[in-house]
């Protein structure tokens, strides 16, 4: 039983032991903060102890420590892969997908025939496993990321479209006959009342679509990529044992996954201040 | 002013016909404010309906200010006061109460002195950017009365405003009520299920029956325009409501079915 | 929004599937036709279109090419043979299913862990959270490779990538299960004098299912990904992710879609008979009449 060892079970229970006087303590934000911090911080400690007291291969699973190291040693390539898959192919397929999307919501919003069809085919595609397009998607589109953007594209279309028909009809039906009783036109029935009501389902489809076109992206790599982009540095690293910068590129991946989605709900706190959810 | 003539109403509805109104005939005359009242299903939230064109009728006739009630309604001859106060979360009072006026095309400047007229009207001064979950429920369904004050109709269709209110809110919205109605002379189509509401608000009574949904009688009431909640103790008062009382426990025992 | 059958909404569903169908194939004659010219001289203009929608190797095989051999791979070869869509669904099948039923009951583990231990709710539910919004699908090829090389192969490495794919909607979903009894039941179960176990098997729990089955739609059909995307690295030998790939390195397009639409199919099923589950123990427990 080497030191690392007894340090990695002193750490773990002394961890959990001020999580838990904390967790009985009065809460404010600074401690809804700080616990699951500390947590986070306590398992980076247990896993580099870990990987240095059972002397770990670090071709197997390397140490914290040595991944930060990699992650600043490499950070113009880290920067490149960045914009090539997330900027480049989650980004611009994440935008064209969720715009058509709410336009067609909106252009078949009068058509009920064309809902009662598409809303179930909607639900049934988003299911689907639509990153196993990606090898169809490059045959079309190219190994460069328009065929990554176009898989995003795909793979956001139909969650969003659901979300935002939804959003569209469950408008409060009084509120929708007092527009009757102003004769108002459709138009502004649709631009003062129904739009502002659908903003909680369009912000639903919204932040659920960013983990999507992330994934999207990085996964239809997998299948075929120049030689940038985070998909194609994790299968290659991967491939060559380098899992530092496996690691450090996944790093990477959360982060901009956390920042994308939070960013989404800022907005969203901003734009539908008004829904009961967001307040107390 | 309105005039209803016949009316027959079903609904077709999943478990078989609903027969809402039959044969109701009715004429409100200019600068009246009736009740209907009733229990449940017994059609005086559809009558309400159907005058404002938001239903139509099976068979019969109605005229609004001499129109028929859907050329009424592309008039914007009336304003309509659900029993939730459905404003908009995302609007402030005075953004809710300019709603109205923005969809029918009033200018910045009027829109402005007509929103500042009728806050002031309902006594909601000080509170034109607060957000309506902001606001406690008798405040909101004011600030849902002023919306439907802003615009020039005569009419006003209320159904059940103040159903959702504790009893001490709404006696005092009652008697605020009956101030507006003297001051603006409109007239007022009131349904409730309170029979103190009805009899205190009302210069005239329409009691409705459910199954089928129709009219049982109709009281003139005797009491003066100028009333205050001290008149609920008087005799005149307590004849009227008996009155309604045997109107409403006469259309339950000849219920079809 | 699953009912397939009975429901009213048939007709427009039917209409547009039609038009679908028909746009394809009208799309797979300008998409092919570069192919055709040039393996091709002199068509008329009904040859040009009937070769459009029957090369061997097409830019956009047309659906009756892709049904054809879907029926072709799956009843006319031996289950276990190698070229048998059968045998390689029945390899991704396994994984999922094996990755699903760990990570769900890990999940209800956990959020049980979560929901009645202030310091698990504090300390791991906001990481439970942050990792919806990571891509975690990116840690697949590392999965494989890692576990390979201390010689475990096969099933396991993909079921893990599956496992916890499906581990994550299933704790948030049963959390929020777990807590949607409202304040009056839990006071009720109070002046009872009820245990914490009582509260949790007879109210807690019941309350849940709605939730868990909602979870268990978007689980499974994640744990599908999971297992296609973990057969990617390892050489792509069986499973239907495997196909796919072997499709794009032999340029046998139709073979792609194949599998694609085997895949799809699987998908739909399994989050079918979940369908089907909820509505039958939904039904029992008269949540949904």
């Amino acid at each position: 039983m080497n030191a690392y060892l007894i340090l990695f079970f002193l750490v773990w229970i002394g961890g959990w032991w001020i999580n838990i006087r904390l967790s009985h303590v009065e809460q404010s934000r600074f401690t809804k903060v700080l616990i699951p911090a500390l947590f986070g911080l306590v398992v980076l400690f247990m896993w580099e102890l870990i990987v240095i007291g059972l002397e770990v291969n670090p071709v197997l699973l390397p140490a914290p420590t040595a991944i930060i190291v990699k992650f600043s040693n490499s950070l113009s390539i880290l920067w490149i892969d960045f914009v090539q898959t997330l900027i480049k192919g989650a980004l611009s397929g994440y935008v064209l997908g969720c715009g058509a999307a709410f336009l067609t919501a909106v252009a078949i919003d009068k058509f009920d025939f064309l809902k009662r069809g598409l809303l179930p085919l909607g639900n049934f595609v988003s299911a689907l496993p639509i990153v196993g397009m990606a090898p169809i998607f490059v045959m079309w589109f190219g190994f460069d990321w328009e065929s990554k953007c176009a898989i995003v594209v795909v793979m956001v279309f139909f969650p969003m479209l659901v979300n935002c028909v939804q959003g569209l009809e469950l408008v409060d039906h009084s509120r929708q006959d007092l527009m009757k009783t102003y004769n108002a036109s459709y138009t502004e029935t649709l631009l003062k009342l129904r739009l502002p009501s659908a903003m909680p389902f369009i912000f639903n489809g919204l932040k659920i679509c960013s983990t999507l076109a992330l994934i999207g992206a990085i996964v239809a790599e997998f299948f075929g990529s120049p030689i940038k982009g985070m998909g194609f540095r994790i299968s290659s690293e991967v491939g060559r044992f380098a899992l530092d910068m496996v690691w450090a590129e996944i790093f990477v991946a959360a982060l901009a996954g956390c920042l994308f989605y939070g960013l989404i709900a800022f907005i969203e706190r901003r734009i539908t201040f008004w829904h009961p959810s967001h307040q107390k | 002013m309105i005039s209803v003539e016949n009316v027959d109403l079903t609904f077709e509805t999943n478990d078989g016909p609903v027969h809402a109104l039959r044969e109701v005939s009715l004429e409100v005359k200019e600068g009246d404010f009736v009740s209907f009242i009733g229990p449940s299903g017994c059609g005086k939230t559809t009558l309400l309906r159907v005058i404002a064109a938001l239903e139509s009728p099976t068979t019969g006739n109605v005229s609004v200010n001499n129109m028929v009630p859907d050329d009424a309604r592309k008039a914007r001859e009336y304003g309509y006061v659900f029993q939730a106060a459905g404003l908009y979360p995302w609007r402030t009072v005075s953004g809710n109460i300019k709603l109205p006026l923005e969809i029918m095309g009033y200018s910045s400047a009027e829109k402005e002195e007509r929103t500042k007229k009728v806050i002031e009207l309902v006594e909601l001064k000080g509170f034109e950017k607060k957000f309506p979950w902001q606001l406690s429920g008798g405040m909101q369904q004011r600030a849902s009365i002023a919306r439907a004050l802003a615009f020039d109709a005569n009419i006003l269709l209320m159904d059940e405003p103040f159903g959702a209110l504790d009893e001490i809110v709404r006696d005092r919205l009652n008697g605020e009520l009956l101030n507006l109605w003297a001051r603006t002379k409109k007239t007022i189509c009131f349904v409730t299920h309170s029979i103190p509401e009805a009899v205190f608000l009302s210069t005239k009574i329409v009691v409705m029956s459910p199954r089928p949904g129709r009219i049982t009688d109709v009281i003139e009431s005797s009491l003066p325009a100028k009333r205050d909640l001290n008149i609920r103790d008087s005799s005149e008062f307590i004849k009227i409501a008996q009155r309604v009382r045997e109107g409403l426990k006469a259309g339950h025992l000849d219920e079809d079915l | 929004m699953k009912n397939f059958l009975g429901n009213s909404n048939i007709i427009p569903i039917s209409v547009i599937v039609f038009f679908i169908v028909a746009f394809w194939y009208l799309a797979a004659i300008p998409m092919n036709s570069e192919k055709v010219s040039r393996q091709f001289k002199n068509l008329t203009f009904k040859e040009h279109v009937d070769k459009s929608w029957n090369l061997k190797k097409p830019k956009l095989p047309t659906p009756h090419q892709i049904v054809n051999e879907i029926i072709k791979t799956t009843f006319y070869k031996k289950i276990n043979s190698k070229r048998s869509l059968v045998y390689h669904g029945w390899i991704t099948l396994k994984a999922t299913l094996a990755g699903f039923i760990l990570g769900t009951i890990l999940g209800i583990l956990l959020a049980l862990g979560i929901v009645h231990n202030r310091a698990m709710d504090f300390s791991v539910m906001p990481w439970v959270i942050a990792s919806q919004t990571v891509p975690i699908l990116a840690i697949a090829p590392m999965i494989i490779v890692v576990m390979n090389s201390v010689g475990v192969t096969g099933l396991l490495p993909k079921a893990i990538i599956s496992m916890y794919l499906s581990f994550f909607p299933v704790v948030v979903g049963m959390v929020k299960g777990l807590r949607s009894p409202d304040q009056m039941q839990l006071d009720q179960m109070k002046t009872w004098s009820a245990t914490q176990n009582q509260t949790l098997w007879r109210l807690r729990f019941p309350s849940s299912l709605p939730y868990l089955f909602a979870s268990l739609k978007v689980g499974i059909a994640a744990s599908l990904i999971g297992a296609i995307v973990g057969e990617l690295p390892s050489g792509a030998i069986s499973g239907l992710g495997a196909r796919m790939l072997a499709g794009t390195y032999y340029g046998q397009t139709v073979m792609i879609w194949s599998a694609l639409f085997a895949a799809a199919i699987l998908a739909a099923t399994l989050v079918f008979l979940i369908s089907f589950l909820q509505n039958y123990t939904l039904k029992k427990m008269a949540i949904v009449r």
